[in-house]
């Protein structure tokens, strides 16, 4: 299991694919996406990667953040989120992830916070059809109506649909197309809507229900690997394990 | 310029490098040639172009986004389509005949027949963008071909 990625929501657009469809898109932009914490099986009993987004002002991260960013040797990140992955998809602490993580034609879940609706009636929160214009309702004409049955059971069901706060809840979009990569902007292109506002964090992780193109870079799609593509030799982050990764990267370009 | 904007502008510069897009508002007759993907009998992809042409009634949207809708009367029974300027899918745009209208949408055509949906010849200032939407089109369009 690879890791995933933090992105912002940009927005959405239209792509025009090279087959003459044009598909909408939403636009995901990962910026300083980087290893900031590994989880390991001897240490914490599983394995994960935490990763972190977006820069920040040391001045507005707690003591406590600063720490643990120090201790990663990172720049403050805005948003923290941990993946968990297998063995084989641990990362170096402070390596940089790059969308070429993610292969054109392949899908993933996007999870994201809806957009807040506020506190809503019935009608709007779960599509009850109200009561009638007339016939002697009144007032009550968006109401829900009855919430259950007589002095038997004499009580309303735990989970009746009533009105409360709408929408601001977590959500995953599952099995979504990746129409384009641009690694240069650090954007990918999802086909369809993903939740959330637009500047909202999302992660980015392989689709659970679809297989994983062979192409995909393994254990992820690292920036040094990328940049060592394209000109000088790896930067100062080169390990043992980059050059292996830096084929499959290869590939995808 | 936000990211969005810059990836739309990167495509733009990159579909209109592909073909000419002649300058038209509504009003003009234009041949659209269309590319159409059919399957042979023996199941194997083949691409043709067919011609679709007619008045241009509307000119909506700007730069990427941008598309004109086209009506024609075909045997008898009024037809409209709309396609993406820039569309892959359009092979490229004819202008036939310039018209000279007062509208910027024509939708009162779709109400007429025969002689009153006739529109007149723009004969004056044929080379010059007559419309407001040729004028506010990003120069990319036009600078690859000049």
């Amino acid at each position: 299991m690879r890791t995933g990625l933090i992105a912002k929501k940009l927005g959405m657009t239209r792509y025009f694919e090279e087959t003459g469809r044009h598909v909408p898109v939403s636009v995901l932009k990962v910026e300083g996406c980087q290893v900031v914490a590994v989880q390991t099986q001897e240490k914490n009993g599983y394995t994960a990667v935490q990763l972190g987004a977006g820069a920040t002002k040391a001045k507005n991260v707690s003591k406590a953040v600063r720490g643990h960013m120090a201790k990663a040797k990172v720049e403050p990140k805005a948003k923290l989120v941990e993946f968990r992955v297998s063995e084989d998809g641990l990362l170096d602490v402070g390596a940089e992830l790059c969308v070429t993580h993610f292969v054109p034609g392949q899908f993933v879940d996007v999870t994201g916070v809806t957009m807040g609706k506020g506190f809503q009636g019935a009608m709007k929160r779960w599509n009850f059809a109200g009561l009638r214009a007339s016939h002697g309702v009144s007032i009550s004409h968006r109401s829900l109506g009855s919430t259950g049955q007589r002095q038997d059971p004499g009580k309303v069901f735990k989970g009746k649909k009533m009105p409360g706060q709408m929408g601001s809840v977590q959500r995953t979009v599952q099995n979504l197309r990746v129409v384009a990569v641009d690694a240069e902007e650090g954007l990918i292109l999802v086909e369809g809507a993903v939740p959330g506002h637009k500047d909202g964090w999302m992660t980015i992780q392989d689709a659970v229900k679809k297989e994983l193109p062979k192409d995909a870079p393994k254990p992820a799609g690292l920036k040094a690997a990328a940049k060592a593509e394209t000109a000088a030799p790896a930067p100062e982050a080169a390990s043992a394990e980059e050059p292996a990764v830096a084929e499959p990267a290869a590939e995808t370009e | 310029m936000n990211d969005i904007k810059k990836l739309e502008e990167k495509q733009l510069k990159k579909l209109a490098a592909e073909k000419k897009i002649p300058d038209f508002s509504s009003g003009d007759t234009v041949r659209v040639n269309v590319k159409i993907t059919e399957t042979t009998s023996k199941g194997e992809p083949r691409t043709r172009i067919q011609a679709y042409e007619g008045v241009c009634i509307a000119r909506s949207g700007k730069g990427l986004n941008a598309s004109f809708t086209v009506r024609k009367i075909s045997y008898g029974e009024g037809v409209e389509r709309v396609f993406p300027l820039y569309s892959p899918n359009i092979d490229s745009i004819e202008l036939v005949r310039r018209g000279s209208v007062r509208r910027a949408k024509l939708y009162y055509l779709r109400g007429r027949r025969g002689k009153s949906a006739r529109i007149a010849e723009d004969t004056r200032g044929n080379n010059k963008p007559k419309s407001t939407d040729a004028a506010t089109q990003p120069p990319a369009i036009d600078a690859p071909e000049k």
